[in-house]
């Protein structure tokens, strides 16, 4: 057998080529990992099934922030073939254009085989329409979503909203498991309480087929995880209080914080001008939002938190406790004022009330004189040596009355207010600063800010005689506190420990006073003992004088406190006139569950008409108002003009229509000729195109007829 | 020799092949029931039913073991015998489908059968031209060194190819291209091989580099050859005439004869699946075919390579050890198409990963080799012969089959042997295997 050694050959070649087989398939199996992903992302379709957000309810069990259906329209695009467009854009108040439009949009975006959606949060109103003429669109389907609802309209800022989540957070959340097109808590608690609010995403994987059809669940549901509701957060606040609050702020810019002193619950939080919270869900967000986003008022601000003022003389507390405690004065040592304190000598900070005063009356009247003394003595006081360290000693009482530092409520962005420290003063006024350089500190003027939430958290202190536990809004949390969210809020915070019980009655006895006879008078509650404090604080803005803000600060009862209050109106004039009352209505309806009197509803009614929305606010709403009706109007000019061309082109339209029954041989004619323009003719087709306006109407049949035999 | 003919037919049966065979065969049923496998339908009754592809197959497979029966009962002096008339008769029914033809799948090489089956004489032709070269290289005047007997061998074995491409069935034509083995193996010169070898090797080349740059390195290459060989082409000045005429023909090759194919001869999905094997775009718009479409006011339609793509995914996707029986994402999503005829190895290699397909192959080799070892051992040069041709024609499905599915070839239809579904193709497979074995078992005799 000639030839035998060929055989090899042949089997070799058979072998080689089999190797090349096995290298390509081991370069594919196993070598690059990329197809198994390719495969699944081909094959297996991951649903996230989104769980119910937790819901909010006040201490009384309300639900203050629920969750509630809304529908959107969806679309399928590709059996929308025999729809009713007329209707359907009659009911949606849309042109057949806008539709046109939206139904390419969406095949483009998301395929012409999957269901998008095609008007988000149907109103209530388009619903009901939709509803009863459904079976008119075929294509179309409503489709249940969860949305968040506030039943009382209130508490906007505290509670805050959720919006879809964007580039930015997903970096800042990237192990949580968020994807585009998720909603998460962008301000108040839905922001702080995320976490728990979400609960567990559930994510059920099916097979899909080459046309995106569902062939079953992705190996019989083993990898599938199943929805978790969020958890329900019970809080302290009183919605009622909260609703009395936003009541008697309307028209005013400033705040309201109420705590129970003794759990440091919030009992109401109140931020004016506010929002209804609910413009913020459903299909007008957009449009809402950036209303209340040029808002010159800004009603996205929580100002209760997050803006820090001069607390004015409602420090003056902290002073004289500071003041007792460290031994300058005593309480029954009398300081007068003849118009002014003249320790520095310049006549700086004036006093309103002449005359002389101990310590009780003048926290009773504010008097101004008594705590620059006070102030100057703590700073001046020999045995810590110089300025520096004394500073440094008032410092630390204020640090442990939750001032200067964030109290670490449960919302964000919360601002840590100022007690100002030495090395501040240094470079001001060089490093021998006296202390007559920061003599308006002493009446909470000068550098000293703080949150309302702090002084709210001061009254707290001084009902307790010496203790808090941070301030919150959340008490518990159903089904346990998993995330430690409230640790910190367990955690009791006494002030520095020789600051005895008979100087915080002192500062009680005084703030008794000033509703008894001094500058809270007008904040009396009936039958409760209240202790008050009135600010009146001097600001500028731009370095032009506005008018005072006005605090109010207090506590009741006194013996037994449950609730510790701070108020503000922004621009208001002086305290005793808008806070105060404010505060003394807001006392009683916590205490006493109602307003009695008809004398008191009145008050109520009064203080909630008054309008102190400050003079510049008032001048930049007016502007952005009438811009909008210009651009409104401007729209209205538009629309008219457009409708103007429209009709004018249907009579140009109808012109022509006119004129062609003359020749009506050339119409028909003209179709015709489509085919033929086709052929590369540029001057024979100019020329047909020429010709039904050169040529007389018979002349033009003729040629017409010879144009199409061929 | 007469009295054990009728007695026991079992006698010299090469039993190893029966074997390879029912496996492969047993695999094919599986591998098309894994694709047909629907969860949550009762495969039981819709197997009893028979409307399934896998049923189909195994009735076919019935038949085609009933076949088999007949054929090892047969006397092997027929296939001798009968060579060159039904090589004729395999001619005459390919050119019938010029005439009474039906259009499947845009080519005209069906013939329609009753009950709705129709049979592809091509297939068939395969088996003829095995037998008919076989008779011709055993006549006992003809010597194979002569270039006469080699220039006729060729012609029979590529006239049906011929047919085939009239037919618009170019993958089947290229099947014939199997029997070069079998000629080289009787003794055809290796030049033949290396030739053909380069030419494919310039084609890719072609594909795959800058024409200039190729121009370039081609001219190197000759100028190269020209300083080395440069005593020898004093010596004998023809040498040189040579070369340059090598290097004329290859850059005429790389600069027109590729372009002018690939533009002009093959329609524009065919050069798009040659240019995405190598991982490039082909530009529809310089093909001529493209172009009629288009004057035509037809949409031409842009192929990509998706076919090759849900292939490889399916494979890659199999890692080693596969995803498990029935568990493959991309079989049961049905995104490979055609995967229970020429893509029916997705299946396997998703199912099973690289493990799986090792040892598939290595069935298939074994079985090959198989062959070449009872090829080798005949004592007729007809039955050696067609005993090559059976390894090669199998070898080149394999191969082009496989090669397809994992992006080393472009897509052609060719089916898997034993394994793809449908009748002709398991039926042509089986005859070739069977009468073999029939050969194979009379291989005491001395056929002609």
């Amino acid at each position: 057998m000639y030839n035998q050694s060929r055989s090899r050959i042949v089997q070799i070649i058979f072998v080689l080529v089999f190797m090349v087989i096995l290298g390509q398939l081991l370069h594919l199996q196993i070598f690059s990992g990329k197809y198994r992903l390719q495969a699944e992302n081909n094959a297996v379709y991951r649903k996230i099934v989104y769980p119910d957000r937790g819901i909010i309810y006040d201490r009384k069990h309300k639900a203050i922030l629920e969750n509630t259906i809304m529908y959107d329209l969806i679309i399928t695009p590709s059996e929308i073939k025999g729809t009713d467009t007329t209707s359907l854009c009659q009911i949606l108040n849309i042109d057949t254009a806008e539709f046109r439009k939206r139904v390419r949009d969406i095949i483009f975006k998301n395929s012409y085989v999957k269901p998008s959606v095609f008007e988000p949060l149907l109103s209530p109103e388009l619903l009901a329409r939709l509803n009863e003429n459904m079976y008119k669109f075929p294509g179309f389907s409503l489709n249940e979503r969860p949305v968040r609802t506030y039943p009382f309209n209130v508490a906007a800022d505290v509670l805050g909203y959720t919006g879809e989540v964007d580039t930015g957070f997903l970096r800042r959340h990237r192990e949580e498991g968020y994807e585009m097109g998720d909603y998460a808590g962008m301000t108040g608690m839905e922001r702080s309480y995320e976490k728990a609010l979400m609960g567990v995403r559930g994510v059920k994987r099916y097979i899909r087929d080459n046309r995106s059809r569902i062939q079953g669940p992705y190996e019989n549901g083993a990898y599938d995880t199943s929805a978790m509701a969020g958890k329900n957060l019970y809080t302290s606040i009183d919605v009622e209080l909260q609703q009395l609050g936003e009541k008697l702020m309307n028209n005013k810019v400033g705040s309201i914080v109420a705590i129970d002193p003794r759990t440091g619950g919030v009992l109401c939080m109140v931020s004016a001008p506010t929002y209804n919270p609910n413009y913020l869900t459903g299909n007008q967000r957009r449009k809402h939002f950036s209303e209340l986003f040029t808002d010159p008022r800004l009603p996205l601000l929580n100002r209760t938190v997050g803006t820090q003022y001069s607390p004015g003389s409602t420090f003056k507390t902290v002073v004289g406790i500071v003041g007792l405690t460290e031994g300058v004065i005593n309480e029954r040592e009398m300081i007068s004022c003849s118009g002014a304190f003249y320790g520095c000598g310049n006549g700086k900070p004036k006093c309103l009330d002449r005359g002389t005063f101990d310590f009780t009356n003048a926290i009773a009247v504010s008097d101004n004189t008594y705590f620059a003394t006070v102030y100057k003595r703590i700073i001046d006081q020999q045995r810590y040596g110089s300025a520096d360290s004394s500073l440094k000693v008032f410092n630390n009482y204020a640090y442990t009355f939750g001032l200067g530092h964030k109290l670490g409520i449960d919302l964000p962005s919360e601002k840590k207010g100022n007690i100002p420290i030495s090395s501040y003063y240094a470079k001001i006024f060089g490093s021998r600063w006296v202390s007559c350089n920061i003599i308006s500190n002493s009446i909470g003027q000068g550098e000293v800010q703080t949150t309302l939430a702090q002084l709210a958290n001061v009254m707290a202190i001084i009902a307790n005689k010496g203790w808090y536990y941070t301030p919150h809004l959340v008490d518990s949390i159903e089904g346990g506190d998993e995330f430690h969210l409230l640790d910190s809020f367990r955690v009791k915070h006494y002030t520095a420990s020789h600051i005895t019980e008979k100087t915080f009655d002192e500062v009680q006895n005084g703030m008794q006073a000033v509703m008894e006879f001094g500058t809270g008078a007008a904040a009396k509650v009936p039958g409760v003992v209240v202790c008050g404090k009135t600010g009146t604080v001097q600001n500028a803005l731009n370095g032009v004088k506005q008018k005072d803000h006005a605090f109010f600060g207090a506590f009741a009862p006194r013996d037994n406190p449950r609730i510790a209050i701070a108020v503000m109106c922004e621009n208001a004039g002086f305290g005793a006139s808008s806070a105060a009352p404010i505060a003394s209505l807001m006392i009683e309806k916590y205490l006493k569950d109602s307003i009695a009197g008809k004398e008191r509803q009145d008050k109520a009614e009064a203080v909630a008409k008054m309008n102190l929305i400050p003079e510049r606010m008032r001048r930049a709403m007016d502007s952005i108002s009438n811009l909008n009706r210009r651009r409104d109007s401007l729209k209205l000019i538009k629309d008219a003009q457009k409708e103007m061309s429209d009709t004018v082109e249907v009579e140009d339209r109808a012109e022509q229509e006119q004129r062609t029954p003359t020749d009506s041989a050339a119409k028909p004619a003209r179709q015709q000729q489509a085919p033929v323009k086709k052929q590369p003719q540029p001057a024979g087709k100019k020329a047909v195109l020429q010709s039904p306006a050169t040529l007389p109407p018979d002349e033009q049949q003729r040629k017409n007829s010879r144009k199409t035999k061929p | 020799m007469s009295t054990s003919n009728g007695v026991n037919i079992s006698k010299g049966i090469d039993w190893t092949m029966v074997l390879l065979y029912a496996i492969l065969v047993s695999i094919g049923i599986l591998c098309i029931f894994m694709v047909e496998y629907r969860s949550g339908t009762s495969w039981v009754t819709s197997f009893l039913t028979g409307k399934t592809n896998y049923s189909k197959q195994l009735l076919f497979a019935g038949i085609c073991g009933l076949i088999a029966i007949f054929i090892l009962l047969s006397d092997s002096k027929l296939y001798t015998a009968f060579a060159n008339l039904l090589y004729a008769f395999g001619i005459l029914l390919m050119l019938l489908t010029f005439v009474i033809g039906k259009n499947i799948n845009g080519s005209r090489s069906w013939i329609p059968l009753a009950g709705g089956f129709n049979l592809q004489p091509a297939e068939l032709c395969k088996i003829f031209a095995a037998l008919a070269l076989a008779k011709f290289i055993s006549r006992q005047d003809i010597d194979f060194s002569k270039p006469k007997s080699q220039i006729i061998a060729a012609v029979i074995a590529l006239s049906p190819a011929a047919l085939s491409i009239l037919q618009n069935e170019t993958g089947l034509a290229l099947v014939y291209a199997s029997f070069f083995i079998v000629m080289f193996r009787e003794g055809l010169p290796p030049w033949i091989l290396i030739v053909g070898f380069s030419f494919g090797a310039l084609v890719v080349a072609t594909l795959v580099v800058e024409p200039n740059l190729l121009a370039i390195i081609l001219t190197a290459i000759a100028g190269l050859t020209i300083y080395v060989m440069r005593r020898m082409i004093k010596r004998n000045k023809n040498l040189l005439v040579f070369i340059l005429l090598i290097w004329a023909v290859c850059v005429g090759v790389q600069r027109f004869a590729v372009p002018y194919i690939f533009n002009n001869v093959f329609q524009c999905y065919q050069s798009q699946r040659i240019y995405s094997m190598v991982g490039k775009d082909y530009d529809c718009s310089k093909n001529r075919s493209a172009k009629n479409e288009r004057a035509a006011d037809k949409a031409v339609k842009k192929p990509d390579d998706y076919n090759v793509r849900q292939s490889k995914i399916a494979i890659g996707s199999g890692g080693i050890v596969g995803r498990g029986f029935l568990k493959g994402t991309q079989t049961r999503g049905k995104y490979v198409p055609e995967q229970h005829t020429d893509f029916i190895f997705t299946s396997l290699g998703e199912a099973f990963g690289f493990i799986g397909c090792f040892v598939f192959l290595g069935i298939y080799l074994l079985m090959l080799f198989r062959i070449i070892t009872i090829a080798e051992r005949q004592r007729s040069t007809f039955s050696r012969v067609y005993a090559y041709s059976v390894a090669s024609i199998m070898f080149f499905h394999i191969t082009v089959n496989v090669c397809m599915t994992i992006g080393l070839f472009p897509i052609i239809g060719i089916p898997l042997p034993l394994i793809s579904y449908g009748g002709s193709s398991l039926l042509t497979f089986t005859i070739l295997i069977f009468i073999l074995i029939r050969l194979d078992a009379d291989r005491q005799m001395v056929l002609r």
